[in-house]
């Protein structure tokens, strides 16, 4: 009998054009997405080699990083941001890449578009120079983030030369209980396994706890697999996967949908594969969390305090806790409750999906935001956005209190007009805590839609739980 | 891409542990559609005050360390973002490689693609290496990636691995894309199967 296989063995097999004698394979890539940040100097390589795009068909572009959330019809006031986007505007043309522009209902985060519109399916290989891009694991599809020249490598190849990963599965058991959400997952996992933990890994998540999320809440899981230093995340096809691909724009279409479904039930992990690496979770256990330090692995849940250096064991450790606590300017033995934000941001290729919005209207709907606090909302793209304000959801957050803008990675990264100022706190969805992620100086507490919600109105961080009551 | 070739530089110690992209090249710095001028920005926010002045404190700039071209690291080096602009901004500073216990896996393969050369050692190694770094101006190591040997400023000899694929590529200033250019025989061929396999794969057209 053949050996038992996991959904990445086989992704994997199902790719390998070629491999040398010790292991490293080029392997064919099914979809390259692209954006402004990562592929000027690719499209530059590609011009002065005299190099074509091999698989146009294959590849999609879209500015996100850099676009302006506010009024748009003024263009792009930045220099350097618009130099950026009218780089990618002139590459597509004269490579002929499919490319979204920015005052297309369809423009968003590359990560938010691709599922959108039906391009990430089951089984595929995805890669985007973009770390994120690991947040269509959670259709199934091998997929993660590459550098630049890497991004000019599948260009002009639309293959890849890689080393296989090894496999680990996450099992995450139970129910959580009410207020915690798929991003209170992911920050416990990583609070638990470290931003090293998954290192040289492919991290499949697996366990009732994740076959229960939908696909909204599976992609901010997968989304944040890199946090964990994973090189991809993973969680298997089901029919949760096949009901929101169904009848999207680029899924496959009648008459090739049943072959489609069938090669896509085929790919979860055998039973009796094993893994290079296990790890289990209880969810029943898990609170909503928040991060305190200048890492995603500093997360613990929202009733514990800010710890202090001294409870660590590790000397770097001790030494790297007291740096991130000044830089937050916080005091360890503080409730987290007590830290007060100024701004909220909503939004990201983590938490800036249809339910993300949703979520964070159910708790400030008839609630103000605190006065002295910004809050953001920014949907993932203009599909986004227009599905939220069908259900009225603009309407709630902007009643509370909330500025409700055009898509893109806004706050996330600050590479737009977005950002904190030094010394200035959000309670924000994104992703990265890291120093000056949001703006030079700017401190970073990474929470779920619904707590940033919650301290939106509270004015510091908060237990959703308590709006639950 | 420039061959590799054994050189004897300042090692600085940067023994911290996860130094992410965002600190190797702050995301405001990424406008660039160049590869080149990003040294001036590298570890911008620990390297200068918010006055723009240099952070007498950082590592680079103190006068022993000006110039260094190897940095040994504390583990996770270069956790984050996948953004090639981290190792260009290393590379344009100078830096010809990185030593340390473990680095991040996307950091890891692009600074590689633009002639660096990371190595991983145990720990008890990078301690004592580090130790080397601490001492200043005396602070040289020799890097041979031929012989796959460090040699350490008491003389003594450090042997590391390298990924024989990578190593070859080092050595001989080698673009990935050409070699991989050299078996579209083998790409023409998987497509052609794929598509028989998989026909329901998309076709991406905008119309508007
Ligand atoms: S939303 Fe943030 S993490 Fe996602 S692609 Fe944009 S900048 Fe990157």
């Amino acid at each position: 009998m053949a050996k038992p296989r996991t959904l990445f063995d086989k992704i994997w097999e199902n790719h390998v054009v070629r491999t040398e004698d010790d292991g490293t394979a080029l392997i064919y890539i099914d979809l390259h997405l692209t954006h402004e940040v990562t592929s000027p100097q690719a499209f530059a390589g590609l011009r002065a080699a005299g190099r074509k795009l091999r698989r146009p068909d294959r590849t999609i572009a879209v500015a996100d990083h850099n676009v302006p959330t506010t009024d748009r019809s003024k263009g792009i006031e930045d220099p350097e941001s618009k130099l950026q986007v009218e780089t990618l505007e002139s590459n597509v043309k004269e490579f002929g890449v499919p490319y979204i522009p920015v005052d297309d209902i369809r423009q968003g985060i590359v990560h938010i578009i691709g599922p959108e519109q039906g391009l990430t399916q089951p089984g595929m290989t995805v890669v985007c120079g973009d770390s994120h891009t690991s947040t269509h694991g959670a259709f199934g599809a091998l997929a993660f983030g590459i550098g630049t020249s890497e991004v000019e490598h599948v260009f002009a190849t639309q293959s890849l030369v890689q080393k296989p990963a090894k496999n680990m599965r996450i099992t995450v058991k139970g129910t959580p209980p009410e207020g915690t959400t798929a991003k209170d997952l992911i920050l416990a996992i990583i609070g638990k396994i470290g931003t090293a933990g998954g290192t040289g890994h492919v991290i499949e998540y697996a366990g009732d706890a994740i076959k229960n999320l939908s696909m909204e809440g599976r992609m901010t899981v997968c989304n944040m697999s890199i946090e964990a230093g994973a090189r991809a995340g993973l969680i298997a096809p089901d029919e949760t996967t096949f009901e929101y691909l169904k009848g999207k724009p680029y899924s496959p279409k009648a008459g090739q949908w049943e072959q489609a479904v069938s090669y896509w039930s085929s790919l979860p992990s055998d039973d009796g594969a094993t893994y290079d690496k296990e790890v289990e979770l209880d969810a029943t256990k898990i609170e909503p969390y928040v991060t305190w330090g200048t890492s995603p692995q500093d997360a613990l849940p929202i009733s514990a305090m800010v710890p202090k250096p001294e409870e660590f064991d590790d000397e770097g450790r001790q030494a790297g806790v007291a740096r991130s606590l000044e830089y937050m300017g916080l005091t360890g033995g503080m409730p987290i409750t007590d830290i007060k934000v100024d701004t909220v941001f909503i939004g990201s290729c983590t938490n800036g999906r249809l339910e993300d919005f949703r979520a964070a209207a159910a708790i400030a709907k008839g609630h103000k935001v605190a006065a002295g606090v910004r809050a953001l909302a920014v949907p993932g793209s203009g599909l986004v956005k227009e599905a939220a304000e069908a259900e009225g959801l603009d309407k709630i957050l902007t009643e509370a209190g909330f500025e409700w803008r055009e898509p893109g990675c806004s706050m996330c990264l600050a590479m737009n007009a977005d950002k904190l100022r030094p010394g200035e706190r959000s309670a924000s969805t994104s992703n990265r805590n890291f120093e000056g992620r949001q703006g030079p100086g700017g401190r970073t507490h990474l929470v779920s839609p619904a707590m940033a919600a919650a301290a939106a109105i509270k004015g510091h961080l908060a237990d959703v739980r308590e709006f639950l009551k | 891409m420039d061959k590799f070739q054994t050189f004897t530089g300042i090692a600085a110690p940067m023994p911290a542990q996860n130094i992410d992209t965002d600190k190797v090249i702050p995301a405001r710095f990424l406008k660039t559609i160049e590869r080149k001028g990003l040294g001036k920005h590298l570890f911008n926010d620990m390297r200068y005050n918010s006055d723009g002045s240099e952070n007498e404190d950082f590592i680079l700039n103190k006068a022993a360390y000006r110039g260094a071209e190897v940095l040994v690291v504390g583990n996770n080096f270069g956790c984050g973002s996948s953004r090639e602009h981290a190792p260009w901004a290393l590379n344009d500073y100078g830096v010809k490689c990185l030593i340390g216990t473990d680095f991040a896996d996307i950091f890891f393969n692009n600074s590689f693609k633009n002639g660096m050369l990371l190595i991983k050692l145990p720990k008890e190694v990078i301690d004592e290496l580090m130790g080397d770094a601490k001492l200043g101006a005396n602070a040289r190591l020799t890097v041979n990636l031929e012989d796959q040997t460090i040699t350490r400023p008491n003389g003594e000899v450090v042997k590391f691995d390298v990924d024989p694929f990578k190593k070859h590529c080092l050595l001989n200033g080698l673009d990935d894309i050409g070699l991989t250019m050299a078996n579209k025989s083998e790409i023409d061929g998987f497509e052609g199967k794929d598509d028989g396999s998989r026909p329901w794969m998309p076709k991406i057209q905008l119309t508007d």
